[in-house]
């Protein structure tokens, strides 16, 4: 564990912390939000509130609906049912772009560098209100070229800052799998959001570069912005999140700082009860790994 | 290089399926012998029809770039001329062979210029007059189509099958499965342009067809999969396959229309206006029976199970120990075959073999493909059915030149709807 | 054999009506498949509304040329929007099949005999030819050099094809080089990654759709300003000579189209020249009938096709890094 320790955000809610507990500040805000496949029920969320300013995590184990429930809030799927509001803006019924366009962007589980764009092309590309996206504009140079010189230089800042600017004339396709995620958390910033919302930022990264994502995820939250995200590394979750929400079944079984959720009986029981290798009880160091295994 | 020693070796593979499939052609087929300069590529047709009734003998000259020669229509009342060069022609009929009662006046003049452009055919039609209903109840033409929409939903069934099972297994959508109807049919003509056995020579066309199979998943599909193209640079291949093989189809039987050797039997005729020949009713008894086998195999084999387990799950099967290539390459011996034999079939349908004849139903095979749910081959063969009894019934209301419409709207329509199809499962999601 | 000759009509096929169609077509397509990664298989389709959209205006409505070109891009238009608003969310390979279908209800529907008086059925259409030759600023005579010796009408039409070409391949240059492009190629990538940044994909594919089709209907315009428009031209088969085109000079740049139609034609012209020549007493392909000799060049069209896919899928002009088949 790295020696300075970050910062972490306290005093985020208000009365006792338990699933659907009221945040002094929320950013987004969900109810009654369900979504089902057939007959299987995906999401089924009461209540959540995700505090501004901090870096809130959502864990669970695997088909806990944490995806799914991402999907929903960043409107890559629509619930069956629930209200949801970003900045006290109803975000309901929104399209995907029209809700990163308010200020919330995500990445993917499986990134998305887009190929074969340059890693440069990829970064102007997450600048928002290009007046040369419009295509009657897009054929005269002069009303974009000054907004695309300033768009490159805040690419060029960010790509120096995520140690890519060597590679910026470069196809994307040629990134390793952990600078693809970098690039993807970059182009994301270059939105400007004020919610970041990560799916599994640390999946495939190799352990060197471990270390500089947590910090750039720290970095976020140092900036004002704020950030949810899912995760199953809970070295990560431990160590960066102010907040843990968990789920199991598509519910909210509890809320709470990282430190006192995870000695939660509905936490533990959610993890032993799913038939799945992540163990919350290996990871909080309380339960031998070879007991976790002989109570599946 | 390894990249070239394999591209090597699968051009001079493909050389070599090619040079196999010309040595098997090499005869020369006859043409229909009532064409005027039917050697030549470029041809014009048309039809002469007074009141939608077919006119025989009429006499249509055609002049133009230093040629001239004339030719009469047929019983059906067409009639075709070859042409030297493409370019501009001046087609007229001669009046005086056209029935007393035609509307002449209401058809304009009877000298008519045609204009070649990118294709080797142009038609002058002579329709002179509307044709008249016939009065027969409606209930009985309905009937009629749906007998002839069967059978011929039947044969789509034997080419759509296969297409499906090769989507299913190797996500291939196959534009050159069309090929292999034509190929069943002409290979059919070749046999029995050398006085085998018709019988004889249908059995030999449908093992040949599956060969034929056999060798495009051997030469192409397979070191394809194993060079890890994607789904649409295959898709691609195989409209590049479709155009090679629809060509060397032209390049041995030429632009026209030949027909297999009868195969005798009577013609029954059921109220009024079905008529059915042995032929016919042989042809959906063996459709069924086909089908039928097929379906067993799917189902009761060790092979077929294993088709429908790849079809589900490709990762998944081939870490059960199915021996995906193995069974991907029955796959394509038995659609190819099955493809094959619903040419030969629908050749005594249409009835006809033309070089393109196999183009002609491509978006149909995939109408029903698509209506069934992409990928199962049971949801294909009712969607070859359905597709096959619309395109039949629609020409109670619609002209029969625009039958393929409606299944075509179809087609759109399902795959905007709900493009799992039919009978296909919900895909899942997240 | 006489060489000088097939040379010269090889060498005029480079100015023929026909290979400008087919630029502007595979320009079309270009946007279309090679910068938005849509699968368009209904080329022909628009080239025929193109094409039909002309003539029709002119004479079933009697509208001078140039409003029946305008009339041919509202009607690429129209057909863009009904054929993208509910497709243009389908996956890349059932678009094919639609588009392809589409195409073909289009051209069954201009050939039937049912709207005989309208469309002409299979006669096709003719004599629209008035209003455009009058427009001919040329004075009437024969122009040129060698291979390229046309009569005024012949140029008149060349001119104003070579001009739509000129507009088109700087239309698809701008668009392709800006920020607007830059969007459209980042679809073609991934497009819920492009949503995920706040961009309207569906509305980015949507004007690619329309702009790639009304190139297509201008090549059909071009295709009919010389003669007359034969039903039997827009065909699938079409659609695929064209995606041959493209594919053949790379799908993701401008100039490839231009290049891969030209080389297309070229090589069509020598050997439909050649080929015949070839089956003469003592020639190589002696013992064919020249039909035959003039069919091997399809089948020649179609294992170029497959050896460009599977060999070169970027196509002559295209970047070896840049294959534009999404896996």
């Amino acid at each position: 564990m790295s020696n300075n320790e970050p910062v972490k955000s306290t005093g985020l809610h208000i009365g006792d912390a338990k699933p659907g507990v009221a945040k002094k500040d929320p950013i987004l805000v969900a109810d009654h939000v369900t979504r089902s496949f057939g007959g299987l029920t995906a999401v089924d969320v009461e209540h959540l509130e995700v505090p501004r300013g901090a870096i809130t995590a959502l864990i669970g184990p695997n088909g806990a609906g944490k995806t799914t429930f991402f999907n929903l809030l960043t409107g890559f799927d629509t619930p069956n049912t629930g209200e949801m509001h970003f900045d006290g803006k109803s975000v309901r019924g929104m399209r995907s772009h029209q809700i990163a366009k308010l200020g919330q962007v995500r990445t993917f589980q499986l990134t998305k560098a887009l190929s074969l764009l340059t890693v440069l092309e990829n970064m102007k590309l997450g600048a928002g209100n290009q007046l040369g996206e419009g295509i009657l504009k897009s054929l005269i140079p002069s009303i974009w070229r000054k907004q695309e010189a300033e768009i490159e230089e805040r690419a060029i800042e960010l790509l120096n800052r995520f140690k890519l600017s060597e590679k910026k004339d470069d196809f994307a396709a040629s990134l390793s799998g952990g600078q693809r995620k970098l690039l993807e958390m970059a182009r994301a910033l270059m939105t400007n959001p004020s919610l970041v919302m990560l799916d599994e930022p640390m999946a495939g990264v190799n352990p060197a570069l471990t270390e500089s994502l947590l910090g750039h995820v720290l970095d976020l939250k140092k900036e004002g912005m704020t950030v949810l995200f899912v995760e199953h590394d809970m070295h990560m979750v431990r160590h960066i999140a102010d907040w843990v929400v968990v789920m199991a079944e598509g519910k909210i079984v509890a809320e709470g700082p990282p430190d006192s959720v995870m000695e939660e009986q509905a936490v533990i029981d959610a993890y032993l009860g799913s038939h799945q290798e992540t163990d919350l009880g290996v990871v909080t160091g309380r339960v031998d790994a070879s007991e976790g295994g002989e109570k599946q | 290089m390894q990249l070239s020693k394999t591209g090597k070796r699968t051009i001079s593979a493909i050389a070599a399926v090619f040079a196999a499939m010309m040595l098997l052609l090499a005869l020369p087929v006859s043409a229909t012998a009532d064409e005027v300069g039917a050697e030549f590529e470029n041809q014009i047709i048309g039809n002469v029809r007074v009141a939608g009734e077919p006119v025989e003998g009429a006499k249509v000259s055609v002049t133009g770039n230093g040629y001239s020669v004339s030719t009469v229509s047929d019983e059906e009342g067409k009639w075709s001329v070859g042409v030297p060069v493409v370019g501009v022609y001046e087609v007229a009929i001669d009046r005086t062979t056209i029935p007393e009662e035609a509307p002449i006046e209401e058809f304009g003049p009877l000298t008519r210029q045609v204009e070649f452009d990118l294709t080797s055919t142009v038609i002058a039609n002579y329709y002179f007059g509307e044709a008249e209903r016939e009065e027969v109840g409606i209930l009985a033409q309905f009937l009629t189509r749906l007998v002839y929409g069967i059978n011929f939903g039947l044969m789509l069934a034997l080419a759509s099958v296969g297409l499906s099972l090769v989507f299913g297994t190797t996500k291939l959508s196959n534009f050159a499965h069309a090929e292999m109807v034509t190929f069943g049919a002409v290979i059919a003509l070749f046999l029995s342009s050398l006085n085998i056995n018709p019988f004889l020579a249908i059995l030999l066309a449908v093992l040949a067809s599956g060969a034929g199979g056999l060798a495009q998943d051997v030469v192409i599909w397979r070191p394809l999969r194993r060079k890890g193209l994607g789904i649409v640079q295959l898709m691609i291949v195989s409209i590049g396959l479709a155009l090679t093989l629809r060509y060397i189809f032209q390049f041995f039987i030429g632009g026209s229309t030949s027909q297999l050797p009868s195969l005798g039997g009577e013609t029954f005729n059921f109220f009024g206006t079905l008529t059915l020949s042995t032929t016919d009713i042989a042809s959906m008894a063996i459709s069924i029976a086909v089908l039928i086998s097929f379906a067993l195999w799917l189902t009761m084999t060790k092979t077929g199970k294993a088709t429908r387990a790849i079809s589900d799950n490709v990762d998944l099967a081939a870490a059960s120990g199915i021996d995906v290539d193995r069974v991907v390459r029955y796959v394509w011996v038995a659609a190819s075959a099955l493809a094959g034999l619903g040419g030969i079939l629908w050749a005594y349908f249409r009835p006809g073999i033309k070089w393109d004849m196999g183009e002609k139903i491509l978006l149909l095979i995939f109408a029903a493909v698509v209506l069934g749910g992409l990928g199962t081959a049971f949801g294909a063969l009712i969607g070859a059915l359905i597709v096959g009894i619309m395109v039949e019934t629609s020409t109670l209301i619609l002209a029969p030149d625009i039958k393929y419409v409606g299944a075509l709207i179809v087609l759109i329509g399902v795959l905007l709807v709900k493009p799992t199809g039919l009978l296909g499962s919900k895909e899942r999601i997240g | 054999m006489d060489w000088i000759q097939i040379l010269s009509n090889t060498a005029e096929s480079i100015l023929s009506p026909v290979t400008f169609a087919f630029v502007l077509a595979s320009l079309g397509l270009a946007l279309h498949f090679g910068f938005a990664g849509l699968l368009n298989f209904g080329i022909a389709g628009f080239m025929a509304i193109g094409a039909y959209g002309y003539a029709l205006s002119i004479l079933r409505f009697g509208f001078p040329w140039w409003a029946g070109i305008l009339v041919s891009i509202a009607a690429a238009i129209v057909f863009a929007i009904l054929l993208g608003a509910p497709t243009l969310r389908l996956r890349g390979d059932y678009l094919a099949i639609v588009t392809i279908a589409a195409a073909e209800i289009a051209r069954l529907l201009f050939l039937t005999n049912t709207f005989d008086d309208f469309t002409g059925s299979a006669s096709g259409l003719f004599g629209y030819h008035n209003s455009f030759r009058e427009a001919n600023p040329l004075p009437d005579g024969f122009y040129g050099l060698g291979p390229f010796s046309y009569s005024s009408t012949d140029w008149w039409v060349r001119i104003v094809g070579l001009s739509l070409l000129i507009v088109v391949i700087w239309l698809l240059w701008a668009l392709t080089r800006s920020p607007w492009g830059r969007v459209l190629k980042g679809i073609r990538e991934d497009e819920d990654a492009v949503k995920a940044l706040g961009k309207n994909v569906y509305a980015y594919k949507m004007q690619a759709l329309i702009i790639g089709g009304v190139f297509g209907a201008l090549g059909g315009v071009v295709y009919a300003l010389p003669s007359a428009i034969n039903p039997t031209v827009y065909v699938t088969s079409l659609t695929f000579f064209i995606w041959t085109a493209l594919l053949l000079g790379g799908a993701a740049t401008v100039f490839g189209p231009v290049l891969g139609s030209i080389i297309f034609w070229v090589l069509q012209a020598f050997l439909t020249n050649v080929l015949p020549a070839l089956t003469q007493d003592g020639a190589i392909l002696e013992g064919l009938t020249s039909q035959q000799g003039s069919t091997l060049r399809f089948i020649l069209v179609g294992i170029g096709l497959m050896l460009i896919v599977i060999y070169r899928p970027q196509g002559i002009r295209g970047d070896k890094r840049e294959l534009t088949f999404v896996k």
